[in-house]
């Protein structure tokens, strides 16, 4: 961007806003777009992935064993690029436009850009989804050499890249402006603080995509003849995985926004949740180390530093987060006057709401499910019991689709009267949804974790081996975990079935959400804790104490049993 | 707004009419600043995963 192009950018502040009649926030008409585009073509991307999904789960059900081998890979690829890359990134850029030029009154800086970097992303992801369909890049998500896919597979997440990089760019941009117009007070509001973090990590990300994916590209077309097997996956997982962190900490950021809008919950103390924001920074990208515990060239010193002393700081930062949250809902429900007992403040929340019920939801699967198996697998001992089993997509698919994708699921129910000014249509169906998905994913993770503990490999088309030289039995538990699993994931998809159908169905055929529309039926608390910066300021939170010490001794019994079965499993005397 | 817990530098008037201290603490300098932040999430994996990473892998002799 030229020093002209730029100074112009910031000196345009006579562009078109509303004012929001819910929030009262200033909407800019350039924001308001960019984040509508987003957020349409993430829900596309989740319906097609959701479809392949389906059939990944539907085929390692051994009873139903629906797709041959060739197409169970390229539904596999399908399926990760699609919700791990697409779904996901696409809704993050509107959720960096929303926490930026919408919380902070501001309009959005270089808009043409914002543009630019999303048709960047729309011809890289049809490029890369093309790709896998026409059947010769079956690589899978991580996609690891020596296996080779088609250049344009390459190109188009490179493509991609390059389009998220410049949709971070603008929204540091848009801080810039923020700031030098004094549009906020102060600090940002914690929303857009974590929002600041997952952009920051995305830049990490995208870098670290670049810097293997450039060469595996120009590898594919034949410039360089070789890629290092080892080189290359651990490059690959500093995208591979720090991907999932920008996923973290932006559905953290949704959790806190849900929290302030439907109920004026602010954290308990700003400063703490932005502390642990900060760990999340530092920290929470070492993870990917996790990918190569089981390398046998790389030390132990290289691996423990960066799989279990630094990032159990950044686990901090998750369980500030799981004590915040909970802990802000409770303050807020008792100054509301729900005091009775020590969990009337939870048994008065709106569950009716599928912003707040899903939020909920994501939270509490997220630490129990995702947050407990990460740190088992992010130790280097006890990640040999399971290191490359079906194990490790369970835990993914907690922390990925139960902690993110239900966060985001929960944040459209907000976005769509707030954003697209339409009513909910199917208001029961979307009551149900978040339930009916949140169930069926948690039986995935559970499920999947289960046969990954008895050693049912990660990626294998047929647990039963039928057509191999060498068979293997697994127990009949590993089927029946299997079977389990498949009936989970018909569930996880009727409920992102729900969401498309109540989402798409909305912003087509929804009521206009009119003045007289938002006094008979706010959705937003007063008080605009979304938006301004500050904490509750106490303690006083019995229920909370009790759910954070359940979460506790959940952690220490399975981290235990663990270290209990991998003595087992090598004795030592 | 909670103003007692914000503070961009300077002694300006808050909306309770205080002035703010003059001196901001460190903490709350590095958190309102993105782009040392940036610097920081992008420096700290860099050297600690990849960096180190890369030298591991290097030092790995070539199978003869």
């Amino acid at each position: 961007m030229s020093v002209g192009a730029l100074e112009g950018a910031l000196a345009r502040p006579e562009e078109k806003y509303r004012i929001c009649g819910d929030t009262g926030l200033r909407v800019y008409a350039k924001a308001e777009t960019l984040i509508k585009v987003n957020a349409v073509a993430a829900v596309v991307f989740l319906a097609v992935g959701g479809l392949f999904g389906l059939l990944v789960a539907l085929t390692r059900w051994p009873a139903v064993h629906i797709l041959p081998a060739e197409w169970f890979y390229t539904a596999l690829t399908a399926h990760g690029a699609a919700v791990l890359l697409f779904w996901i990134i696409f809704f993050e850029m509107a959720i960096l436009y929303f926490a930026s030029a919408i919380l902070l009154n501001c309009r959005l800086a270089a808009p043409k850009f914002a543009w630019l970097g999303f048709i960047l992303m729309i011809v890289g992801s049809l490029m890369a989804t093309v790709a896998v369909l026409q059947g010769e890049s079956s690589v899978m998500f991580t996609s690891y050499v020596p296996m080779k896919a088609a250049p344009h597979f390459y190109l188009g997440i490179i493509l991609f890249a390059v389009g998220a990089l410049l949709g971070c760019m603008v929204f540091f941009g848009t801080l810039v402006i923020a700031k030098e117009e004094k549009t906020y007070e102060g600090s940002v509001p914690l929303v857009t603080f974590g929002a600041i973090t997952a952009a920051i990590i995305a830049v990490f990300t995208i870098a670290s995509g670049a810097i293997i994916l450039v060469p595996t590209f120009l590898w594919s077309i034949g410039y360089i003849s070789h890629i290092d097997t080892v080189m290359y996956k651990l490059v690959w997982w500093a995208m591979g995985h720090s991907s999932q962190q920008i996923n973290v900490s932006a559905h953290v950021a949704v959790w806190y926004a849900i929290a302030a809008l439907v109920l004026g919950a602010k954290p308990l103390s700003e400063k703490v949740s932005r502390t642990a924001f900060l760990l999340y920074i530092l920290f929470l990208q070492l993870a990917s180390a996790h990918h190569l515990l089981a390398e046998p060239g790389i030390s132990s010193e290289w691996k423990v530093f960066n799989t279990s002393y630094a990032i159990y700081l950044a686990v901090l930062g998750s369980m500030i987060h799981g004590m915040s949250l909970p802990g802000a809902i409770e303050a807020a429900q008792r100054r509301r006057g729900f005091n009775k007992g020590v969990f009337g403040w939870l048994r008065q929340a709106p569950w009716g709401n599928p912003a707040f019920s899903g939020m909920f939801m994501s939270l509490v699967m997220f630490g129990f499910l995702g947050g407990i198996s990460g740190v088992v697998l992010g130790t280097e001992q006890i990640n040999l019991l399971m290191h490359n089993t079906l194990y490790v997509p369970g835990h993914f698919h907690a922390t990925v689709v139960a902690g993110t994708t239900l966060a985001f699921m929960a944040v459209t129910y907000l976005v769509v009267p707030l954003i697209f000014r339409r009513e909910l249509i199917l208001p029961a169906v979307a009551r149900w949804q978040p339930y009916i998905f949140g169930i069926g994913v948690a039986g995935i993770s559970l499920f999947m974790m289960g046969a990954g503990t008895l050693g049912v490999s990660r990626r294998h088309w047929d647990i039963t081996f039928s057509d191999s030289v060498f068979t293997f039995d697994y127990p009949g538990t590993a089927f029946l975990m299997m079977g389990l699993n498949g009936i989970s994931a018909v569930l996880a998809a009727v409920g992102g079935l729900m969401y498309v159908v109540v989402v798409v169905g909305s912003i087509l055929f929804g009521k206009v959400r009119d003045e007289a529309a938002i006094k008979a039926n706010p959705i937003v608390a007063p008080g605009n804790a979304v938006s301004t910066y500050g904490g509750e300021g106490t303690l006083k939170l019995p229920g909370t104490i009790v759910l954070v010490t359940v979460f506790f001794l959940a952690f220490v019994l399975y981290y235990f049993i663990n270290w209990k079965f991998l003595s087992e499993v090598w004795p030592l005397s | 707004m909670a103003s007692s817990e914000s503070q961009d530098g300077g002694s300006q008037a808050t909306e309770g009419g205080g002035a703010r201290p003059d001196r901001v603490p460190a903490m709350q300098r590095l958190l309102d600043n993105p782009f040392l932040l940036l610097f920081l999430g992008v420096v700290m994996p860099t050297v600690f995963y990849l960096i180190w990473g890369i030298m591991e892998i290097i030092q790995i002799p070539i199978a003869k």
